[in-house]
């Protein structure tokens, strides 16, 4: 599978893109949080699948590299093995499933259950990158909304789901303060997933291909997710251990087993699920 | 020349769209606790003397000066964008024809009340509703329907939640562009008799924008008088209605039908 694809350059991307896009990652790295602009390129894959996030692994990716691509958590979905298989054939690196050998992980809605290391970068796919686009349709004054750090009107929107709901019912794409400056979209990650933001050693790359915009979280950054004094944030799961692995600690996919409404809870991070396996934990439906 | 203790003081204020002139050398000062009505036919320039006021509008020339409450005075115009937000959403209010352009028709009403609390930094859930509630009760909307959307609410409820929701922050200049228009008479009268128990409790310094002489003589302190741009009249509101010197002003009481 390792056969490198002849006529095209180190990770599909010409070398004057990769500059480009490297050039908006050191802004993004500068700036955290705050959304850099830059020109994204057609990809051989559609917008929605993560065309800004192989953009940026593209940019960041070296021949000594071992490529990770998650799905929701999972290495085996279809849009992770192809992305995978994409960077092995057009770069000719080291691909893996292995959490703690990766060194550049892209990932589309989770972030891997096993704390990642300083000489780890992860990448995710961003398909709105503007936290507040649901309440300012104007992408101008959501500028200038940032420009001024005015964020009290995401609050109204957190006030409408304590009044409506008794709690804060965004269970992705949970809002965060970066740096204590900026307003970010984590990116369709559980809320769960939102307190791994907070002081992360690996470095965070965001990319949103369709959007045209790259943002960044630099190692050990402070990330906040916003709440209320009195309703503060909680990161929420499903009441069930992992069926498989038994975990109570892992964020869980709720998997429909037969007819008969039999439901199975697993952990949603293949690898993490994988690995406690093999070191003999045992679950419940194992 | 600016008096020591005015809040505005608006000089030589001239605005042309084109070749029409929207505002000709208007000068206007206002005093804090001091309603300031604006009066003119449509087209006159009433809406356009208010928007240069708040600062939403920029004058070909003169200049808007502000005082803040540490006494200092600012131009309007040539402060810079975020203190003038700042401004528009703590110490100033603005309270729109149209509610439904002011508020936020999918939020609740407390969340609509409770919009410029949490711009400000309010961060507790309970002490912003609370609050709202409160408010509420202020503009007489039954606090049973703080979790109600406003589309569900009549068009006098709107404008009173639209009023909740600018005084919620304790601004001390309201800028109102006819609120009352596009009310039916006993609604304007409730709203007008609200609008004057408020700025009297709260002490509140406010610029009115009305076509209406009699919602002019029921608030406001003083009255501009407005006719193509011009400020045709100044002085107090009783002095202008009761015994008008400009001709236009003259006209303009005289077509008021006596109840």
């Amino acid at each position: 599978m390792n056969e490198i694809l002849q006529g095209y350059n180190f990770a599909y991307l010409d070398e004057q893109t990769k500059r480009m896009l490297r050039r908006a990652l050191l802004k993004a790295v500068a700036i955290p949080g705050h959304q850099i602009p830059f020109g994204s390129r057609e990809m051989p894959l559609p917008y929605g699948w993560g065309t800004g996030g192989i953009q940026v692994t593209a940019a960041v990716l070296g021949p000594n590299d071992v490529l990770k691509v998650i799905d929701q958590g999972a290495d085996d979905t279809t849009n992770a093995v192809s992305i995978r298989r994409f960077f092995a054939k057009t770069a000719g690196v080291a691909t893996t499933t292995d959490t703690a050998t990766a060194t550049i992980i892209q990932t589309r809605h989770r972030i891997p259950e096993f704390p990642l290391s300083e000489n780890q970068i992860l990448v995710y796919q961003v398909p709105q990158p503007e936290p507040l686009s649901k309440l300012e349709p104007s992408r101008g004054e959501t500028r200038r909304m940032h420009a001024l750090a005015e964020y009290g009107s995401m609050h109204v929107r957190l006030y409408e789901d304590i009044t409506r709901f008794g709690h804060v019912a965004i269970s992705y794409d949970y809002p965060v303060m970066v740096g204590g400056r900026y307003l970010m979209a984590p990116s369709p990650i559980p809320a769960f997933d939102n307190p791994k933001l907070h002081m992360m050693p690996a470095l965070q790359l965001f990319g949103a291909g369709r959007e045209k915009r790259i943002y960044a979280i630099p190692p050990y950054t402070n990330v906040r997710s916003l709440d209320f004094d009195d309703h503060p944030f909680c990161a929420g799961r499903a009441p069930h251990p992992c069926g498989l692995c038994g975990s109570e600690t892992s964020y869980l996919d709720e998997v429909v087993v037969d007819n008969k409404g039999g439901r199975l809870f697993v952990c949603s991070d293949t690898d993490y699920c994988e690995t406690r396996r093999a070191a003999g934990h045992v679950g419940a439906d194992a | 020349m600016i008096a020591d203790d005015s809040l505005i003081a608006a000089r030589n204020l001239s605005l042309h769209f084109g070749s029409i002139p929207a505002l000709v050398d208007v000068s206007v000062d206002l005093w804090p606790g001091e309603v300031l009505a604006v009066v003119g036919e449509s087209g006159s320039g009433k809406t356009t003397l208010l928007n240069v006021l708040s600062g939403r509008m920029r004058p070909d020339e003169g200049v808007v000066w502000y005082r803040d409450p540490a006494g200092s005075l600012a131009d309007v115009h040539t402060m810079p964008a975020p203190a003038l937000r700042a401004l528009h959403r703590s110490d100033w209010g603005f309270v729109q024809q149209d509610p439904r352009a002011a508020l936020r028709m999918a939020v609740t009403a407390g969340g609509n009340v409770g919009e410029r609390l949490m711009a400000q930094g309010a961060r507790h859930y309970g002490n912003i509703r609370a609050e709202a509630i409160d408010w509420l009760r202020q503009v007489e909307i039954d606090e049973n329907r703080v979790d109600d959307l406003p589309r569900n609410f009549s068009g006098g409820m709107l404008q009173r939640l639209q009023i909740a929701r600018t005084l919620v922050t304790h601004p001390r200049l309201v800028f109102m562009d006819e609120p009352t228009g596009g009310l039916d008479v006993s609604v304007q009268a409730r709203l007008l008799d609200l609008i004057r128990s408020l700025v009297a409790r709260l002490n509140l310094a406010a610029v009115l924008v009305t076509h209406d002489l009699s919602v002019a003589r029921l608030l406001a302190h003083r009255i501009v008088v407005m006719q193509r741009g011009v400020a045709v009249e100044t002085g107090l509101t009783d002095q202008v209605l009761d015994d008008p010197q400009h001709p236009y002003t003259q006209l303009l009481v005289s077509s008021v039908l006596q109840a």
